[in-house]
């Protein structure tokens, strides 16, 4: 019941903007290179499903080693950061200006770092992209403590280290999920995107473009549409990771 | 020995700034073993000031504090007290149990002793049956008591409680109360209890210490002796005349005029906010 009322309205929206679409292109006859009809889309996923499978998956490992690598050393660099305080003053304006600058740019010149065939440079990019969100929130997390854990555990007379381990880090888990969350969505989009800078011919964002070269447009928004989909898991899977690590949360999203 | 020794105690927050509040001033306070003291005074008169000191969170400008014959930081690290503070704090990521069984993990007892003893405690306080919840799972009450539970898992010779009871309802309030003092006759437990209820203090209490504001120190200290501290004690003339005692004391009125009757003192507020 409350589920499906929760399901329902998004899903009813979904498909009424689908349909009006699918009107919009057959009866304003709008060209298939500005906007292809769904129902042609559908038809080339469905012809393209293995081709557009496995690009998800050269792209998805791609995102998930980035991933788990951008956010282990953001997680562990935020950890040393909270440990020195100039170094969190310092730390956070830094990162946030950081985070500012477009991160995907890097992508030709590291493409041209390593040899065609590599992931590397992908992989990379998506990491330095995925650090900031997680280290920015875990330090934020890490900092702020409630005073009165602290005086509890003062006068529990724990050592610096149980401290650490019994209050700072539970306590910061639910700013790290939040970095993770943003970091699962970014992750997907920079594996996709450091694609379009050549390199490997295997992942969604190469076959984009080379079906957009090839003005193939409806299997151009068959790769689009896997690439959403692939955010998408990435994104749920970090919700259900989320609801595991912290069974304490009543709410999902806070 | 005693279990609390406050000699000669100034506490000046922020000094030598714009915002300087001397908090207390010159406050001598001695809390022998196994006594009851309250604390009671308009808010702002330092009671929390006073108990933090004594618990080592905070350190006097001037004067010393001594816990069971050592220095309150030696005491602390020892491990000497067990404290509930006016927000129960408990630590979300944890259950009910789990948040009751934290010092005594600190402590290195085993798992089964841990358990054992805190499903002891929060059968004290009435939450036995859940010990599984987390603790925004619980009322606000519940919270209270769960910290409350939390603090005497230790069973720590000195209890340091700042108006542990004040988010509680009357009838939980009454019986924590008596659990209360039947653990401090039992164990000969020594405790500070930070109130603003006047009626509480004196039911409680082997003493009542009143405090005043601005600078905060202390004006009165009322020895209270009961003739039992159960429901017959809180009919008892002696309860009703302590209260009087007490609120003359808190208004800075000496305790001149006579004692009412009890049937007048029963319809009497008692409450000194
Ligand atoms: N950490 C602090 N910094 C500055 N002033 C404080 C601090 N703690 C308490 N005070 C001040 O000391 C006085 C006594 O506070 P407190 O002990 O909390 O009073 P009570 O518990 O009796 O209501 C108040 O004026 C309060 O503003
Ligand atoms: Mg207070």
């Amino acid at each position: 019941m409350k589920w499906t009322r929760a399901v329902l309205p998004p899903v009813i929206v979904g498909v009424l903007a689908i349909v009006a679409w699918e009107l919009t292109v057959s009866l304003g006859r709008i060209a298939p290179f500005i906007l292809p009809a769904p129902s042609a889309i559908w038809k080339e996923l469905v012809a393209q499903r293995q081709n557009v499978w496995e690009a998800a998956l050269a792209s998805g490992t791609n995102a998930l080693i980035g991933l788990i690598a951008g956010a282990a050393l953001g997680i562990l660099v935020a950890m040393a950061a909270s440990r020195f305080k100039p170094l969190t003053e310092v730390s956070i304006p830094f990162a946030a200006v950081l985070n500012a600058l477009p991160i995907i740019a890097l992508a030709p010149i590291l493409n041209n770092m390593f040899e065609s065939t590599s992931s590397i440079p992908r992989r990379l990019v998506t990491a330095i992209i995925v650090f900031f969100p997680v280290f920015v929130n875990t330090l934020r997390g890490l900092r702020e403590v409630n005073p009165i854990h602290q005086e509890l555990m003062r006068t529990y007379a724990a050592s610096g280290w149980t401290f650490s381990v019994k209050v700072r880090l539970p306590g910061a888990l639910p700013y790290v999920f939040t970095g993770l969350r943003q970091a699962s969505s970014l992750a997907v989009i920079a594996a996709v995107v450091a694609e379009y800078f050549g390199g490997l011919q295997t992942g969604l964002g190469s076959r984009i473009t080379s079906a957009a070269a090839f003005t193939a447009y409806p299997r151009a928004w068959a790769f689009v549409i896997g690439a959403c989909l692939l955010g998408l898991v990435f994104y749920l899977t970090t919700l259900l990771l989320e609801r595991l690590a912290m069974p304490w949360r009543t709410r999902l999203i806070a | 020995m005693s279990a609390v020794v406050v000699d000669k105690v100034t506490k000046t927050f922020n000094r030598g700034r714009t915002d300087e509040v001397t908090a207390l001033s010159e406050v001598d306070l001695t809390v022998a073993d196994g006594e009851l003291v309250s604390l009671i005074g308009p808010s702002g008169c330092g009671k929390s000031t006073l108990l933090r000191l004594i618990a080592d969170l905070i350190q006097p400008s001037t004067g010393t504090v001594t816990v069971a014959g050592q220095s309150a930081g030696q005491a602390r690290k020892e491990q000497a007290y067990g404290i509930a503070f006016q927000q129960a704090g408990l630590f979300e990521w944890r259950t009910v149990l789990r948040n009751v069984e934290l010092p005594l993990e600190l402590r290195g007892l085993s798992k089964r002793e841990r358990k054992a003893r805190a499903e002891e405690m929060l059968t004290l306080v009435g939450l036995e049956d859940f010990a599984g919840h987390y603790p925004a799972q619980l009322s606000g009450g519940m919270q209270q008591r769960v910290a409350i539970a939390r603090a005497l898992a230790v069973q720590p010779p000195l209890l340091l409680m700042d108006e542990p009871f004040g988010a509680l309802d009357e009838m939980t309030r009454e019986r924590l109360q008596s659990e209360l003092l039947g653990i401090c006759t039992q164990t000969g437990t020594s405790t500070v209890f930070v109130t603003h209820s006047i009626s509480e203090a004196v039911f409680l209490s082997n003493r009542v210490v009143v405090m005043s504001a601005r600078p905060g120190r202390i004006t009165a200290s009322i020895t209270v002796d009961l003739p039992s501290r159960d429901d017959a004690g809180r009919q008892s003339p002696a309860f009703f005349e302590k209260i009087t005692e007490v609120r003359q004391a808190l208004r800075g009125t000496p305790a001149a005029a006579p004692p009412p009757r009890a049937s007048e003192g029963a319809a009497a507020g008692t409450d000194a906010r």
